[in-house]
């Protein structure tokens, strides 16, 4: 979807504050999200590409003006009610309940599931689908399709239209405009592109400069 | 009572991330699909397991092995989970090596996506909006403005936006006077931000970085 979230070539964003360190959680709220997000996909509730794709979906003024894990937050929210795990009514009701210090949060003990959650830590949970037949080859001149999907794409649209060069063809992997809408894994070849500023930004470039990004074979056309 | 900005197709409101992160929590506890066992492991994982120390150990033995060094920019995936380190967003790996004539840096302008298992969770100036909109447009500017780093305009940058499940590492290049240390003590001159790219570190000597 054309989206806030599509970051990529935005002017006017403000200055990058770096911080060389910080720590890894800020408090107990970032923890907590995080955990539910890692919980809840680790036990399948829903996809990573559905998560990303509900982050998406926060109206735009929201996104921008709201933390991290406060898109975490409202994707996890948004997921857990439309597959039914959560009722609206329920969460709302809770809500007003915790507002109103008349609900905490119970301890619950499980003593397999830090193990588990290990496990899943630590295997991942990779998208390569084996070799397939590439289209394309290594080398090879392609350029990205005009596409202006509804959906959720990985397509980001500062390449779109932008002719570049296939320097790694990736094998197959799960395609995530699909997946994020439950329409299986439709694995297609995945390729990195390099892109030349001059191909993405025209006479505005900074001088040797290049992007490279992933795309699906979809997203990709002989020029 | 809604949020500053109302979202009408939200299931609730939009303020108040606190109280509302505590209500779905104990909904879950409740539902049995939350423990607090489940909860503590994974906050433990990422505050002591999982951070930039693995990529700073990968880097060490990279400049200290040549062999492990050609492997790891064959084969990012193989040679990381040689050391112990794959997982959640990090299945597959591939490592960039800066040289005198090539800069990388890293981004994903879609989202937020990082290597976890050899960097850890992403700072916050990564997956704000100024770093994703700014770093493929003006990499550059970007790097002088926001790092403090001046990448020569005969050094070629290269960026990786992370859009796929993919992601990427930086691999700096072994600063000068490092010869004859351990990769123990190489490790330690190596920063998150080098193995993102937004500095640099074979232009600075060891006694600089200490």
């Amino acid at each position: 979807m054309d989206g806030v979230h599509d970051l990529g070539g935005t002017d006017g964003t403000g200055r990058v504050s770096h911080t060389p360190t910080e720590p890894v959680f800020h408090d107990g709220f970032e923890q907590r999200v995080f955990a539910m997000v890692m919980v809840t996909m680790a036990r399948r509730e829903y996809t990573m590409d559905e998560f990303r794709h509900a982050i998406e979906r926060m109206a735009p003024a929201w996104y921008l003006d709201s933390s991290y894990y406060e898109h975490w937050l409202a994707a996890m929210e948004t997921l857990l009610v439309e597959h039914g795990v959560v009722d609206d009514d329920e969460l709302c009701e809770r809500l007003e309940q915790v507002r109103a210090g008349e609900a905490t949060v119970p301890d619950r003990t499980d003593p397999d599931a830090a193990g588990m959650m290990r496990a899943v830590v630590e295997s991942g949970g990779g998208t390569y689908r084996g070799p397939g037949e590439p289209a394309f080859e290594t080398g090879e001149t392609v350029r990205v399709r005009n596409m202006h999907p509804e959906g959720h794409t990985r397509c980001p649209a500062y390449v779109r239209r932008a002719e570049g060069t296939v320097q790694e063809v990736h094998g197959t992997h799960v395609l995530p405009d699909a997946r994020a809408h439950q329409e299986g894994e439709s694995p297609e070849p995945l390729y990195s592109v390099r892109f030349d500023g001059e191909a993405l930004w025209g006479p505005d470039a900074e001088a040797n400069t290049a992007v490279s990004v992933d795309l699906w074979e979809s997203y990709l056309r002989s020029p | 009572m809604t949020g500053d900005h109302d979202d009408p197709d939200h299931p609730v409101p939009t303020d108040d991330p606190e109280a509302r992160a505590r209500a779905l929590q104990s909904l879950l506890v409740e539902k049995e699909k939350l423990s607090t066992d489940a909860v503590d492991e994974v906050v433990s994982l990422y505050e002591e397991e999982v951070g930039p120390m693995n990529g700073a150990e990968v880097v060490a033995r990279a400049w200290s092995d040549p062999d492990y060094r050609e492997w790891l920019l064959e084969d990012g995936t193989a040679a990381i989970g040689d050391l112990g380190y794959t997982g959640v967003q990090g299945v597959d790996i591939e490592v960039k090596a800066n040289t005198p004539e090539t800069h990388n840096v890293i981004v994903c302008t879609l989202c937020s996506c990082y290597p976890w298992p050899v960097l850890g969770l992403p700072p916050t100036w990564y997956k704000s909006p100024p770093y994703r909109s700014k770093v493929v447009k003006r990499p550059r500017r970007t790097l002088r403005e926001a790092f403090d780093l001046d990448v020569p305009e005969d050094t070629e940058i290269g960026v990786w936006d992370s859009s796929s499940e993919i992601r990427y590492m930086v691999l700096p290049q072994r600063p000068d006077g490092t010869e004859g240390l351990s990769e123990t003590e190489l490790a330690e001159l190596v920063t998150r931000d080098s193995m993102i790219g937004v500095e640099r570190l074979g232009e600075q000597s060891a006694e600089e970085l200490a």
